[in-house]
Formats: C-alpha cells, sequence, structure tokens
C-alpha cells in the first residue's frame, strides 16, 4: 500500500481524512485509486489528464516533474504528497 | 599574493563577488567535491542584496522609481532588509509587509534601517503577505513596488553576476543546489551555467510547509512564482523543518558556517546529491548568515520540541 498525504485545502474532498492509503504501481493508478475512492478530487487535482500547474506531486521528497510524471513508480513504502504550489524560500 | 579588492565607492557596490569555500568534511565521500558559495557575506547578510540592489537600480534606469518615492514590498525578511538598507542610502522611505509570525530579529533590523513594516497574519504565509502588499499597491498609486515575485531584474542579477561568480571560482561545476523561494537564483544561475556549460545540473531544495501557514482558501489561491523558469530545473527535493535543522546543525559543527534555516534545507539536498554522484563538482548556495535565526535558537534545542513550534512559523 502506498499513503497519499491530502493537503489542508483538499481534504473537503476526502471527509477531512489526511492521508489515503491506495494501490497502484505507479503515481497514475495510485491517483485513480485515489480517484475512485473520493471522485471530486480528480477535477482538483487533475486538468484533461495531466497534473494541475496548482499541484506538485512528490514520491517521497521529490517532485514527480522532474523524474517521470505521472508514470513514476511507486511501491512498498513510499509516499506520495500533494502539495499546492506556494511561495517559499528565503524571500 | 594578496587577493584583496579595491575599495567600494559606497556599501550598496560592496554587494556581491562573495566567497566560495569548500566543505570537505560535509562531502560524503572522496569523489566529489562539495563547494559553499557564501551569500550571507553580503553587507546585509544575504543573497537579496544582490536583488534588491538590482530591481532598484533597473527601476530608477526606467524611470518606474523617482526620487523620494516609498518603496513597498512583501517579504518576510531578507529582501525587505535589502531594501530597506538601500533604500536608506538612496533616500527612499521603505514599507514592508511582512508575515506577523516570523523571528523578531527581522523587525528589529528592519526598524534600524527606518523601514515602516505592515503585518500581514501568518496563518496566510508568504502568500498572505503578497495579497496584502498588491492590495495596499493598489490603493495607493503614488508607492513602487518592486515585486521580486515577478520582477525580471530578479533572475537577471543572478544571471549576469551570481553564475558568473560560481563559474568562475568553481570551472568545473557539476551540479548547482539552491533553495527555492522566488525561483530568482535558481532561474538566473541555472540559465548562465546551463549556455556556459550544457550538461550541468540544477537541482531545486523546497520547503515543506507546515500545515497551518500553508494558508490557501483554494488551490488556485496558490502561487508559481512568475520569474521562475521551471523548464532550467532538473530536480526538485522538498525538504521538511527537521532536515533542514539537521542541515543548519551540521554546518556549523562540520564547518563552521552559521548560516540560516534555508542553507540547512539545501544542504541537505546538496549532501543526497553528491552521494548519489561517483565523481564531480557541487555547488551549494547558502542565501543567507544565521543571524535573524538567533532567537529561535535553532542550533540547541530539542528538536521534536523545535519540529512543533516551526510548524506553525514562518522561518524560511
Amino acid at each position: 500500500m502506498t499513503t497519499i498525504r491530502i493537503p489542508p485545502v483538499l481534504r473537503e474532498n476526502t471527509g477531512g481524512s489526511r492521508t489515503v492509503e491506495v494501490t497502484g504501481s505507479t503515481v497514475s493508478e495510485a491517483l485513480d485509486d485515489l480517484f475512485g475512492k473520493h471522485p471530486a478530487l480528480r477535477d482538483r487535482v487533475t486538468e484533461d489528464g495531466e497534473l494541475s500547474r496548482f499541484i506538485n506531486v512528490y514520491v517521497n521528497d521529490r517532485d514527480v516533474r522532474y523524474r517521470e510524471g505521472l508514470e513514476t513508480a511507486v511501491g512498498g513504502d513510499d509516499t506520495i504528497i500533494l502539495l499546492p504550489a506556494m511561495a517559499g524560500g528565503s524571500r | 599574493m594578496s587577493t584583496a579588492v579595491a575599495p567600494a565607492s559606497d556599501l550598496i557596490a560592496a554587494i556581491g563577488n562573495t566567497p566560495m569555500v569548500e566543505l570537505r568534511r560535509l562531502a560524503p565521500h572522496d569523489g566529489v567535491r562539495l563547494y559553499a558559495k557564501l551569500e550571507g557575506n553580503n553587507p546585509t547578510g544575504s543573497v537579496k542584496d544582490r536583488v534588491a540592489r538590482a530591481m532598484i537600480e533597473s527601476a530608477i534606469t526606467d524611470g518606474s522609481l523617482v526620487p523620494g518615492q516609498t518603496i513597498l514590498e512583501p517579504s518576510s525578511g531578507n529582501t525587505g532588509i535589502s531594501l530597506a538598507m538601500i533604500g536608506s542610502r538612496l533616500g527612499h522611505p521603505v514599507r514592508i509587509v511582512m508575515p506577523d509570525n516570523t523571528t523578531p530579529e527581522r523587525e528589529q533590523i528592519l526598524r534600524l534601517f527606518g523601514a515602516e513594516i505592515v503585518f500581514s497574519p501568518g496563518a496566510e504565509g508568504s502568500n498572505g503577505a503578497i495579497r496584502l502588499a498588491q492590495g495596499l499597491a493598489d490603493a495607493d498609486p503614488s508607492v513602487f513596488m518592486p515585486y521580486q515575485y515577478g520582477n525580471q531584474a530578479n533572475p537577471r542579477v543572478h544571471f549576469e553576476t551570481t553564475g558568473p561568480e560560481i563559474l568562475a571560482q568553481v570551472p568545473d561545476v557539476d551540479v548547482f543546489v539552491a533553495g527555492l523561494g522566488t525561483g530568482g537564483t535558481l532561474t538566473g544561475v541555472g540559465q548562465y551555467l546551463k549556455r556556459e556549460r550544457p550538461g550541468v545540473r540544477i537541482v531545486a531544495a523546497e520547503p515543506l510547509p507546515g500545515e497551518q501557514v500553508q494558508g490557501l482558501r483554494s488551490l488556485e489561491d496558490g502561487f508559481i512564482p512568475p520569474v521562475l523558469d521551471e523548464s532550467v530545473l532538473d530536480d526538485k527535493f522538498l525538504v521538511n523543518n527537521r532536515d533542514a535543522v539537521i542541515g543548519l546543525r551540521r554546518l556549523l559543527r562540520d564547518e563552521g558556517i552559521f548560516a540560516g534555516l534555508s542553507c540547512g534545507a539545501a544542504i541537505a539536498v546538496a549532501v543526497r546529491v553528491a552521494r548519489e554522484m561517483e565523481t564531480g563538482s557541487v555547488v551549494v548556495l547558502l542565501a543567507d548568515g544565521g543571524w535573524k535565526y538567533l532567537s529561535a535558537d535553532l542550533w540547541n534545542r530539542d528538536l521534536d520540541e523545535l519540529e512543533d513550534e516551526l510548524e506553525g512559523s514562518l522561518l524560511w
């Protein structure tokens, strides 16, 4: 099982859950399982089958956009983190 | 042989040309050389001196900033302090919009340089400060807002100064690591290094914000800084506060470098990337010194206790 961490801004779509356990061997499959459990999330996280530009997706600590995107492999004890894009750093 | 440089004509002219030091003890193995660019050695103690100077100079040149005009900017610390110093030198009043949950040193330093502070709700994070500043600027057209997140002078100064300095100091640089804030450093240095040294990798260290400071009412309030050129990035790592503090402590203990919290995150990513390489040179940009974080005592306190506290504040 892979754990997906849900940011506060999306928890209204998961009945308040902070994390959701899913199956799948890629980020895409894991997200499909998540959307099956919480259908309203699909349109908030993706746009036309691609990740929304307002959402960053990480497998553990690594942004999947710079790896294989939605095809990035997951498994074992991996955690997928969904985070809204935010201004950060030592501004 | 002396490497002393000629006197600068004033403090603003002394910005940049910061030291590069090799981190022999933090390098994970003998095949990789790890170097740190010490931006905390700038006049007000951070890389933002470069950005503030560039934004003000370009605004004076194009006429958007006129003598005596007030400068207004959202900043959780470093950029505001840089603007306050430079504004005080050039005769511009400076007003900074800052979240109310940063460290007290920032307020103290801003006031020393004569800046006025407008606090934004800490729970809304940086995005809240940006929104408030934009509202104030819209309501008062007499102010000039440099707006570091969207000002092309920000990445340009890194393309024109930070990047060339890095290549001159470490000609065989293979990987460049920096924290992701406005994206100015990564974009400007990244574009320069990729032009001069194709194959170089540009790696971002991104803060994992505490839930209490995520502060978004909707996803569409989310924010991708206009100056960030995402195509220049080759990898991006999320760093939590705990790992950033551990990195910060290792910098001090192993290398004697007293640095700010984002530097702890950047070094954590740099060491991780270096560990995965067989040979090569990694340059990490350390954005600021540790002075503004002293009151939070990041160096001595219990990590668990600190982690809980950092969850609700905005330190980098």
